[in-house]
């Protein structure tokens, strides 16, 4: 018989291990699925990394789609620290994604115009997380709720403007128009999309650490976070910590809609974001929230959804595989969390 | 001699490194009190937290009736006739008192068996004291009747030996008679009960045989409490003699901390009515009264996280413009909250972070919304160093120090910026006595260095050897001021009923 029993302490090797130890037993898990589908378990992962990761082109698709789960996992990593439970990564994005888009369609200077852009889109997503976060603040409104909620809406404001005013007059498809080909992120590396916005968010990431770790209103957030009564007594004001964070929340997810309209599409449409907001929850918990951690996370998930794809089309898997090991992975990884707390032990049978 | 109730042999428990317990044994007979004496960190929560099944010991074996068995889990604990009181309640507090009781007791046929549980209630009530309202909820009981419910709880699952953890530390004097008398009660009944403790005066009241811990292991047992003397059971617990620090003459100075005319809204607890003190540098003013009388607004207008709706508070002769914490601080306030885990720490990040929590915004902490890492971690390995705060480390989770240790870094981080005044909850509950001798001749330290100092507490003769006033609150305002060469614990008690002095 096992039992479990609190732990004193937690070992430092485990922010790495418990990860690993997540994704692993979702590998697991999932092969099953594969073999379900009648596939060869070891060949569909083989598809699968050498299509992600196999090859320098390879590499750059999945840096590319990384790059806004980077950004939006930074944004709910940021938010979890002060318990602000930002699940609206996805509607801060489309927020952003609509800002940057009406910038990037006025003519101007390249880099004036992508700079613009990412201040739009950054003000536009902290304006979205600013909502939920009021709410709480001033009428104690569960954010969980409300910051979900206003995914949808977000989402049917992006659909009635690209069904509405924006919408193509001449293909009468329902998708912005194009921003100037001036304002397009340049691209870093010949025949690839390996784009400006991917090195932003891996410069992000970093930032993001400092701020946290080693900021006055980093140390607010992780205060308020743990103990919001010994941070009120401390002298800390609360409700503008938790406003603070959620800007800058806000501001990350975001940026996430700029990379993919500066870098990607260079035009909204309503399959924009294929759920990075809600993917950015997943990599934030896989990187336990240190932003650091969130680059690998993000790459680990960017891989799994590009390799989905391949494999899909070489071993008849559906390409749904890659939803299902995203959940698998969150779901390893809150079964994981278990072990900072308490530890395995045997016992004998109980009479 | 009938046979023991329980009997523990040989317990040996190892977090780490650390023994927690090493070759313990322990019995109690039914119809006995057991006392579990010892320190903080002796060992005593962990042995009874082996007793019921929450950790599995590395050696030794448990027996109940002379029959070995194994508890892995509190519902075996509770199958073998032991119930616990921890010293965190278990409670639903959103469900009645009947429906807490009955949580987890199987009904007749799938439905609750509502007038069965009534009828238990009202018995256990009647036989022991212990009457309880069915009805009510828990979040409507106070922390004596909660403690009670968990009592009646554990009786009603059948449990002929009952653990207490340290109960009396969450009780006014007035609920420990009550409580007392429940005890014995139960004992004259044939039940087993392990009280633990590390307040001599209680042991030595209640109990018929005490076992002394010290570092994990028995340091001595004693068969008489009541007739040997406190001295012999204290040098037992700590290894050498504990003499209680002398308060010297002192000169105080003009009023560093001035109450005049507050009164507060009913917003939650008590509230204040026209309450004026002044306490003067170098000078330590008790304040004594039955919890809930209004200690805790009070506390929180003077620590500037509740704002008066009339009257004036002046700190260092300056006045008091806005309430806030950090305002107060800016003015010289220290403080030393009553709940050390909900409103002075952070449990779940380094120690340092609390030891520098309410000073992150000044220049000693940060610069430019920097953190200055270098001076936060010199601070508190100083402060840990000073105070001789036992911890691997400043970076050491401070949810994993003892209560003890807690209240030192909590006294290092106010005492560091040299408070003009001192506002001080309860500084000793919960702690032992040789950690409880350090704070207290820390508070006379800062007296001598002019700082004026108030001690709000419950446990009278602490205020007495402390303070040189003691002002009496009652249902919210101050009822009386005494001199301490004045006052006795008993004209203090009756003051606390709201007689005038």
């Amino acid at each position: 018989m096992f039992r479990l029993e609190a732990r004193t302490s937690t070992p430092a090797w485990f922010n790495l291990a418990l990860p690993l130890l997540a994704i692993g037993a979702t590998l697991i898990l999932c092969s099953g699925l594969i073999a379900l589908a009648g596939a060869g378990v070891v060949e569909a992962y083989g598809v699968m990394f050498s299509a992600s990761l196999g090859d320098s082109y390879a590499i750059t698709e999945t840096l590319v789609r990384a790059a806004p789960m980077i950004f939006t996992g930074l944004a709910v990593a940021v938010a979890f620290r002060a318990k602000f439970w930002n699940i609206g990564a996805e509607g801060q994005l489309l927020a952003g994604a609509v800002a940057s888009c009406a910038v990037g369609a006025i003519p101007m200077p390249g880099p004036l115009a992508m700079l613009l852009m990412a201040l739009a889109g950054a003000a536009a997503g902290a304006a979205v997380a600013l909502i939920p976060a009021t709410l709480r603040v001033k009428f104690r409104v569960d954010d969980v709720v409300s910051s979900l909620l206003l995914n949808s809406v977000i989402f049917y404001a992006l659909m009635a403007l690209i069904e509405g005013p924006w919408k193509d007059s001449f293909s009468g498809y329902p998708i912005s128009p194009p921003i100037e080909d001036s304002a397009n992120f340049p691209v870093l590396l010949e025949g690839t999309r390996l784009h400006l916005g991917v090195v932003a968010a891996l410069v992000a990431a970093p930032v993001i650490w400092f701020v946290v770790a080693r900021t006055t209103l980093g140390f607010r957030i992780r205060v308020t976070g743990e103990n919001p009564e010994a941070a009120r007594y401390g002298g800390i004001n609360v409700e503008r910590v938790l406003i603070s964070t959620a800007l800058l929340s806000g501001a990350l997810a975001g940026l996430a809609g700029v990379g993919e309209v500066g870098g990607v599409h260079f035009q909204v449409m309503s399959d924009i974001s294929p759920g990075y907001g809600y993917s950015g929850i997943v990599v934030a918990m896989l990187a336990r929230l240190n932003p650091l951690g969130v680059v690998p996370a993000a790459i680990f998930l960017a891989a799994v959804m590009t390799g989905a794809e391949a494999m899909s089309r070489a071993t008849g898997v559906p390409a749904f595989l890659s939803d299902v090991i995203q959940g698998t992975a969150l779901l390893a990884m809150l079964v994981a969390l278990l072990f900072t707390a308490y530890r395995i032990r045997r016992v004998g049978i109980a009479k | 001699m009938p046979a023991p109730l329980i009997e523990m042999r040989g317990i040996t428990k190892s977090f780490g490194a650390v023994k927690a317990n090493e070759a313990v044994d322990l019995s109690v007979a039914p119809g006995e009190i057991l006392g579990l004496l010892g320190e903080n960190g002796a060992g005593k929560t962990t042995l009874m937290n082996v007793l019921f099944g929450a950790y599995a010991p590395d050696a030794g074996e448990i027996l109940v009736q002379d029959r070995p068995v194994a508890i892995n889990s509190s519902a075996d604990a509770l199958a073998a006739g032991i119930g616990m009181v921890h010293q965190h309640f278990h409670l639903a507090p959103r469900l009645s008192v009947l429906e807490n009781l009955l949580i987890g007791i199987p009904g007749r046929s799938g439905r609750i068996d509502r007038a069965g549980g009534l009828a238990r209630l009202a018995e256990i009530g009647r036989q022991h004291g212990l009457a309880l309202d069915p009805d009510l909820p828990v979040s409507a009981l106070s922390v004596g009747e909660q403690q009670r419910l968990e009592i009646v709880k554990a009786l009603f699952r059948g449990a002929r030996l009952l653990i207490l953890d340290e109960p009396t530390a969450v009780l006014a004097p007035t609920e420990v008679d009550g409580l007392f008398s429940a005890l014995r009660s139960m004992a004259a009944q044939g039940l087993g009960i392990i009280f633990i403790s590390h307040k001599l005066n209680e042991v030595r009241a209640l109990t018929h045989r005490c076992v002394v811990l010290r570092h994990g292991r028995v340091a001595g047992r004693v068969d008489t409490p009541a007739s040997t003397i406190s001295s012999e059971m204290a040098r037992l617990m700590c290894g050498h003699e504990i003499v209680p620090p002398a308060r010297g003459p002192s000169t105080p100075g003009p009023a560093v901390l001035t109450l005049d005319g507050i009164s507060t809204s009913h917003h939650s607890g008590m509230a204040l009515r026209d309450v004026s003190l002044s306490v003067r540098g170098g000078e330590i003013l008790g304040i004594a009264g039955v919890s809930g009388n209004g200690q805790r607004a009070l506390a929180g207008v003077i620590s500037g996280v509740r704002a008066p709706d009339a009257g004036r508070m002046t700190i260092a002769g300056k006045a008091v413009s806005r309430f806030s914490p950090s305002a107060v601080q800016a003015l010289g306030l220290g403080r030393i909250p009553e709940d050390r885990m909900t409103t002075g720490l952070v449990t779940n990040l380094p120690l340092a972070d609390s030891m520098v929590l309410p000073r992150i915004g000044t220049v000693a902490f940060s610069r430019n919304g920097l953190l200055r890492q270098d001076a936060i971690r010199t601070f508190a390995e100083a402060q840990i160093k000073a105070y001789d705060i036992r911890c691997p480390g400043p970076m050491t989770r401070a949810g994993a120090l003892s209560g003890g240790n807690l209240q030192k870094a909590l006294l290092a981080r106010e005492l560091a910026f040299d408070p003009k005044v001192l506002i001080v909850s309860q500084p000793t509950r919960g702690l032992d006595i040789g950690a409880a001798r350090f704070i207290h001749e820390k508070f006379l330290d800062m007296r001598a260095k002019g700082c004026g100092i108030i001690v709000i507490g419950e446990d009278l003769e602490e205020l007495l050897m402390l303070c040189d006033r003691i002002a009496v609150m009652y249902e919210g305002r101050i009822v009386g001021t005494l001199n301490s060469a004045d006052a006795s614990v008993a004209r203090l008690g009756l003051m606390m009923t709201g007689a005038e002095a």
